[in-house]
């Protein structure tokens, strides 16, 4: 299969494409068929594309025949692979979510939807940095109208933000890839990688500052602390799936921080070798510790997913900053069990605030729900998970973390920090539940059962699928964590990221 | 040229800068009008300033790096298209908070309404 990689592009392109057009534009039933039924076809196509990547080696897809580094490759190799299964995965739960009836609140929502897996998947498979600012692009313009699909005031105002933010960021990026153009030469991220090496003493400035504010606007999407406050409204206020798919959103963030600080900016690359580490290191801790302070001030369940949103980048910040193999492979096994269950966790608030009435997922004395057992249990699950309680995924994650910190001062400022961070998370946690399933007043429960409607079959089915892959990452740990292992193994090889993306064109002229 | 150039996308930048900073959704719109208009000029510049230097081999000369060219196209119509949503997105701002500030209300009118709210608690 030449073009496998490509098509977690193509297939979401051409999936919202058609649903614009006649035959399926106008009944909404067609559209929630189509796009289930593309969405695990993309799911089939990116656990296959994994599975290649893993055997035979990174898969370069070069378009329109242009050699690298003079035309945009797709480079699908273990990570960027892993991402693209990680987003379908979501995708997949989060859509289902929404074909229960949130999508029937505007109009355009599963092309929209479509276009934002699009831009995600196009940012983790690029291996071009203007390439990556183009599907940074679809993806923003993307998240910017399903933000505000459905209307309504804290939605236009959140959005407000968010779009404003995002356009200063967007012009930031510009000005980085045109320093980094006019010093380094190419913007193919293995050729500047080679490249950067050779810079002049001038020159090396200039790249260093361009290396920084690339930074800066990754730093705006992962949501690293002084850029972080537009987080929590933003998420509280997009609609329950929406919240769910934009879990994502914050990795492809710290992905493009993974990808650029270890292959351009990697050890490698003489004087301009790790620039952004010192920089990683207080920003990490930082953001752990406002997002714990955030988890344990949040007043209602979506505003403390969103915090725990920010904990989690945090620690991911740090794992980055370690800038080791086995720090990196426990990162990205992190990574995937705190996307899945965050977004689970927006899905759980929504289902909370739909039952409550009025007091909607704050943590008030309410009337008691009607569904009260099932959510509690999909809750509880959910919160041993994020909090990091064994035996589940998040216990693990956060075992190989502590495990890969090596040295006391390492040890001290990794142990202590996202330590303390799963304290207050337990707290908060546990405080949420209480209030949200063991205190109602008891005089309005006896005829909120009577009107109650059962929940949408669908809705339970996409909450269970992503809280299912937390025991499954667990049983199916070995070989996950062998992977993460060849991953990280991978990116921080030069010949494997740097060399073999190069020689292309040279292994084919001698053919 | 090349002073003029910078001075230019200096000045540029930093009216963007402070006209994104200001309160209201319109001077935001402007400010980033003004920084996308700094950066298409900045990302034309990082492939060297050339004069009368065609972007085609064997048209002149010297030639220009043809590439800065093509992103800078591509980074216009992006910033384009971004700003006529941002418009279109303060104007329904404006209909649904009733007033064009980015926080949905002016700060004066914010702090008369705690103090109202205290007044009342």
């Amino acid at each position: 299969m030449q073009h496998l990689p490509i098509l977690p592009i193509l297939i979401p392109m051409l999936a919202a494409l058609l649903m614009l057009l006649p035959p399926l534009s106008k009944s909404i039933d067609r559209h929630r068929l189509f796009s289930i039924v593309s969405m695990v076809l993309l799911l089939i196509t990116s656990t296959y594309l994994l599975l290649v990547s893993h055997n035979q080696g990174t898969q370069l897809y070069i378009l329109g025949g242009w050699e690298p580094p003079f035309g945009i490759s797709l480079v699908a190799d273990r990570l960027s692979t892993m991402m693209v299964l990680l987003t379908s995965a979501l995708g997949l739960g989060a859509l289902i979510y929404a074909t229960a009836g949130d999508d029937k609140e505007g109009m355009y929502f599963h092309p929209l939807f479509m276009f934002q897996i699009m831009g995600v998947n196009g940012a983790f498979l690029t291996g071009d940095l203007f390439n990556l600012f183009v599907f940074f692009e679809v993806l923003l313009i993307a998240s910017y109208s399903l933000l505000i699909h459905g209307g309504g005031k804290q939605k236009t105002k959140a959005n407000v933000h968010y779009v404003i933010l995002n356009l200063v960021a967007s012009s930031v990026f510009l000005f980085a890839l045109g320093i980094l153009y006019g010093t380094v030469g190419s913007l193919n991220i293995a050729d500047m990688a080679s490249k950067v090496r050779l810079l002049g003493e001038h020159e090396q400035a200039l790249a260093k500052s361009g290396g920084l504010l690339l930074l800066v606007v990754f730093g705006l999407k992962a949501a690293i602390l002084p850029l972080n406050f537009w987080l929590p409204k933003t998420y509280a206020a997009a609609s329950a799936p929406v919240a769910a798919l934009f879990a994502i959103m914050t990795k492809v963030g710290i992905y493009s921080i993974l990808r650029v600080n270890n292959v351009i900016f990697g050890v490698d690359a003489g004087p301009l070798a790790s620039i952004a580490i010192p920089w990683l290191w207080p920003m990490g801790i930082l953001t752990i510790v406002i997002g714990a302070v955030g988890v344990l001030a949040s007043p209602s369940l979506r505003l403390t997913t969103a915090n725990l949103v920010i904990v989690s980048v945090g620690t991911l910040i740090l794992t980055i900053a370690m800038q080791r193999e086995a720090a990196t492979a426990a990162g990205l096994y992190y990574m995937i069990h705190s996307t899945l269950i965050t977004g689970a966790l927006f899905l759980i608030a929504d289902l909370v605030s739909k039952q409550r009435g009025k007091s909607e997922d704050r943590y008030v004395v309410a009337r008691k729900m009607p569904h009260n057992t099932p959510i509690g249990i999909a809750f509880f699950f959910a919160a041993l998970t994020v909090v990091g309680l064994p035996p589940l995924s998040g216990f693990l994650g956060k075992v190989l973390i502590l495990q890969s910190a090596e040295g006391a001062t390492e040890m001290s400022w990794v142990w202590g920090f996202v330590l303390l961070a799963s304290v207050a998370s337990l707290i908060a946690i546990s405080r949420a539940g209480t209030t949200l399933f063991w205190r109602y007043s008891k005089t309005s429960s006896s005829n909120s059962i009577n009107n109650s409607d059962p929940i949408h079959p669908l809705k339970v089915m996409a909450v269970v699928l992503l809280l299912l892959t937390s025991p499954l990452l667990v049983i199916f740990g070995d070989p996950v964590i062998e992977f993460t292992r060849a991953a990280a193994s991978q990116l921080h090889d030069t010949s494997q990221t740097v060399d073999a993306l190069l020689q292309h064109n040279q292994i084919k002229g001698a053919q | 040229m090349e002073a003029i150039f910078a001075i230019c996308v200096g000045i540029l930048t930093t009216c963007g800068f402070f006209l994104v900073l200001r309160g209201r959704t319109f001077t935001v719109v402007i400010g980033l009008t003004m920084l996308s208009y700094a950066v298409n000029l900045f990302l034309f510049a990082s492939g060297r300033l050339t004069v009368d230097g065609a972007a085609v081999l064997g048209q002149s000369e010297v030639y220009g790096d043809p590439l800065p060219q093509a992103l800078v196209l591509t980074a216009i119509v992006i910033g384009f298209a971004m700003t006529a949503f941002l418009v279109i997105l303060a104007m329904r701002s404006r209909a649904d908070q009733g007033n064009d500030h980015v926080d949905g209300q002016s700060p004066d009118h914010a702090t008369k309404s705690i103090a109202s709210d205290k007044r009342n608690g």
